[in-house]
């Protein structure tokens, strides 16, 4: 099935988890459904560089927050349209990555992860010293609570959610692209062996500057809407270190080396999130990701994925 | 004039105090990540727990904080062998540790900070003790003894691990192991075991630096973040594997952190480490005295 | 005739440790160079270097006249200079015949006018792993394969990148008389086609009857450098290396 095709599918389901949200009724499905999604697309975009490369990125949070000050910023100059800031921060990220990538993508991946780390809390700073995006003390985002569309009135949660749910089907068709072209295939020997693939004429700088650049668009892009979501943006939550560890721990638990584990992780784990937040506190919920983080790092070091496939392997009993 | 070679020279003491700390607090991971190459980014999570058990058995039973720590070595040295332990069978020996052994980590920061979170809430602790409070005055430069006192003890735990590595058997097989697996396996000594104690060693310095931290500043449990990114810039800038280039870093940090959050405000500090760490890594990762 | 590989005065610490001090060397087009020497010599590390994989501290690496000195290792591969590894190092990821597709791809491929469609690189990758008896473990896994195949497939991936200059690294350690005289064919035959050949081997009889030239590497020196006959007769190399 090539990308178009696979495309078309995605789109199709997606369609229909819009229709059946609408069928429900319910705001709170929104507002839930957004964050799954977003999860999708950071967990995917995590993988491109963590599982199908091999390299760590501690620093989701980064861009993530970058790409949602690149709203906030936009948004006391001049607002724009969500989808064009998303592209604008899908640059702004795409940049950053690359430059990050271009000072610490030569050292062995266990110096690259930490200063993923550091680059993080550095971003972060500076935002938090910037007074002109509210700095320490936040931003509010103001937004009508609908919208015009071809005569259609839209509660913005929905505009959202439809905005992030694009997003997740871009994000997966280019995984899945990427893991099945030359390039994916690049970056699998990355993952194996980096010498050896620089032995047999693989250029890994350039390839792994690749990952890391789009890597960092993805996760720019989905920090883009959050500020719209959140209504009101302090620096503390938007380069949460919450989203490096789900962003680590989606992928981890659904498996690594396809397009698939990112996307069985975050909808499992971020639904699980969701249930654990309303049922019980939102501290409890970080305590589920890092024990089953830590249980599946040990006990299934291919995730959801690689069980199913040990299990088709074994054949039926 | 006087008033800004007075801020000064308060600003460097006061660095140089809070290097002499920080050493305390890299000393574990110079000798997991430096020695071991073991990227512990937990090691922070386990200083913090170590913080939590000092302050609530001073709390409760007066003792001092600093004592407790010691009490406590052994339960620290048997959670490190555990842990390297963990580590080995389900990463080394896979070869694996560096994806796997990385999350595995960020993992365990997580849930200690959670749990921490749960049994204690986020309300800072503070300790009691005698020394928290005076100062000692010469001349220009005040030296508070919550500053100072840490700052002893991790000097004394620092030439400690350092006469180890360089006196004993088993310091001098931790060294070898970091150049040489099979050599010291040739040499009749089981490298797993040589790691496992150096692990063990390396969480048990977190106990004290634990103790140590909740003297110097109040504590709740994401305190540790603020430190993932100090102690790998010193290991890193200092050169791994080398404890006497992890304490010169520690004290250059120290120093210019603090001249930064007194001449250009606290808020700046957190990145002083981190951009260091950035710097060294992109221009010079062998760090001061690397090997 | 200018030497297709000229190396000049290299050395190579790793801490206080020489592995390499001052070694110079040269390879003719089309030669059969055979390299030995005790372990820890600097065998290894002279590849390394040679290769782009490890940076030599002085001197310099000239490769069909060019300096490659600021080059990667992926760089050089391009420009023709294939190894093997010592220890194999096969993607483990990968089923063998992916293992070959790799530099088809990225070496050959991305070397100018050379355009393969995507089912002859499959018979290609097929053709590679009969050439040096695997080709019935094609679709398996490099963690199936004994010492010995892994250690083929290393040199199969490094023909797969269709060098000038090949470098094998101990290929044939472990080897069946048999294999060897099956290996030692097929370099001949690479070597006829025009391919230079540097072998680096401690079994001295396929060693010796490869090898039009022998150099002798022990600590980090060259100590000798000529006809096969004459250098393991020089009481240096009989002392240092094969007496013992």
């Amino acid at each position: 099935m090539n990308t178009l095709s696979f495309s078309a599918i995605a789109t199709a389901v997606g369609l229909a988890v819009l229709a059946f949200a609408q069928w429900l009724g319910l705001d709170y499905f929104y507002f839930a459904g957004y964050t799954i999604l977003q999860f999708i697309v950071l967990a995917t975009a995590w993988n491109i560089l963590g599982g199908y490369c091999g390299y760590v990125n501690f620093g989701t949070a980064a861009f993530f927050g970058l790409g949602a000050y690149t709203t906030v910023f936009m948004y006391k100059l001049y607002p724009l349209p969500i989808p064009l800031l998303m592209l604008m921060s899908a640059v702004v990220c795409g940049i950053v990555g690359f430059g990050m990538g271009y000072l610490t993508l030569r050292l062995r991946g266990a110096f690259f992860s930490i200063a993923t780390l550091a680059m993080a809390v550095v971003v972060q700073t500076l935002v938090i010293n910037w007074d002109f995006v509210g700095g320490s003390r936040g931003a509010y985002i103001l937004h009508p609570e609908n919208l015009e569309f071809a005569g259609l009135k839209v509660n913005y949660i929905v505009y959202l959610f439809v905005l992030m749910l694009i997003l997740a089907v871009v994000a997966l068709a280019s995984a899945r692209a990427i893991e099945r072209s030359q390039l994916g295939f690049g970056f699998a020997t990355i993952r194996d062996d980096e010498l050896a693939a620089e032995a047999c004429g693989v250029p890994t700088l350039r390839l792994k500057l690749i990952a890391t650049t789009l890597s960092g668009a993805f996760m720019g892009m989905a920090g883009a809407p959050f500020p719209y979501y959140i209504g009101y943006l302090q620096p503390q939550s938007a380069f949460a270190l919450d989203y490096a560890v789900n962003s680590i721990a989606m992928p981890m638990i659904g498996g690594t080396t396809s397009w698939v584990g990112p996307l069985v992780g975050a909808v499992l784990l971020g639904s699980a999130q969701q249930y654990a937040t309303v049922t019980i506190s939102s501290a409890v919920n970080l305590l589920i990701v890092g024990l089953m983080l830590v249980a599946f790092v040990i006990i299934a070091p291919n995730g959801l994925i690689g069980l199913v496939q040990k299990r088709l392997r074994r054949g039926p009993p | 004039m006087d008033i800004t070679w007075d801020l000064l020279a308060n600003a460097i003491v006061a660095g140089l105090l809070l290097g002499g700390f920080y050493a305390a607090v890299t000393a574990g991971v110079s000798i997991s990540f430096g020695m071991l190459d073991i990227v512990n980014i937990a090691h922070p999570a386990f200083i913090i727990l170590g913080s939590y058990i000092a302050y609530f058995i001073n709390i409760d039973f007066g003792i001092d904080p600093i004592v407790v720590s010691i009490l406590v070595l052994p339960a620290f040295y048997a959670l490190g062998a555990l842990v390297y332990q963990v580590y080995y069978l389900s990463f080394e020996k896979r070869g694996q540790e560096s994806l796997r052994g990385l999350a595995f980590f960020f993992g365990l920061l997580f849930v200690t900070e959670v749990s921490l979170i749960l049994v204690f809430g986020v309300d800072y602790r503070y300790v009691e003790a005698a020394y928290i409070g005076p100062s000692i005055h010469i001349g220009l430069i005040e030296l508070p003894l919550r500053m100072l006192v840490p700052c002893g003890v991790a000097l004394v735990l620092f030439g400690a691990l350092e006469l180890f590595v360089t006196r004993t058997f088993i310091g001098r097989a931790i060294k070898a192991v970091s150049q040489d697996q099979l050599a010291l396996q040739l040499m009749a000594a089981d490298p797993i075991r040589i790691k496992r104690i150096a692990f063990g060693i390396s969480i048990a310095t977190a106990s004290i630096a634990g103790a140590l931290l909740v003297i110097i500043q109040p504590v709740e449990p994401s305190v540790g973040r603020d430190y993932i990114g100090r102690v790998f810039a010193i290991c890193v800038l200092g050169g791994l594997g080398s404890l006497p280039g992890t304490l010169i870093a520690a004290l250059l940090l120290g120093v210019v952190e603090s001249l930064t959050a007194t001449f250009y405000g606290p808020s700046w500090a957190p990145a002083v480490a981190f951009g260091l760490l950035l710097v060294t890594l992109a221009f010079r990762p062998a760090g001061l005295m690397g090997r | 005739m200018t030497a297709l590989l000229h190396v000049d005065n290299i050395s190579k610490r790793f801490g206080g440790f020489v592995a390499l001090d001052g070694i110079d060397l040269e390879v003719q087009p089309g030669e059969r160079l055979g390299l030995i020497g005790p372990n820890g010599s600097g065998k290894s590390t002279l590849v390394n270097c040679i290769c782009g994989t490890l940076r030599n501290e002085t001197g310099s690496v000239r490769f069909d006249g060019q300096v490659i000195d600021g080059l990667a290792a992926h760089q050089r591969t391009h420009r023709g200079v294939a190894r093997s590894f010592q220890l194999p190092r096969p993607f483990h990821s990968m089923s063998l015949a992916d293992n070959l597709r790799i530099p088809l791809l990225y070496t050959v491929r991305a070397r100018e006018g050379m355009l393969h469609a995507h089912s002859d690189l499959g018979a290609r990758c097929d053709e590679l792993l009969d050439l040096v008896g695997l080709a019935a473990k094609a679709k398996q896994i490099p963690r199936d394969l004994t010492q010995v195949e892994m250690r083929k497939l290393e040199l199969a991936r490094a023909m797969a990148a269709e060098p000038k200059l090949l470098i094998a690294d101990e290929s044939m350690a472990g080897l069946s008389h048999s294999e060897i005289d099956d290996i030692l064919a097929l370099l001949l035959r690479l070597n006829e086609q025009g391919i230079t050949v540097i072998l680096i081997e401690h079994i001295m009889s396929a060693v010796m009857s490869f090898s039009q030239r022998l150099a002798v590497l022990v600590s980090g020196k060259k100590i000798a450098d000529g006809k096969p006959e004459d250098v393991v007769r020089d009481e240096h190399v009989v002392r240092a290396y094969i007496g013992q």
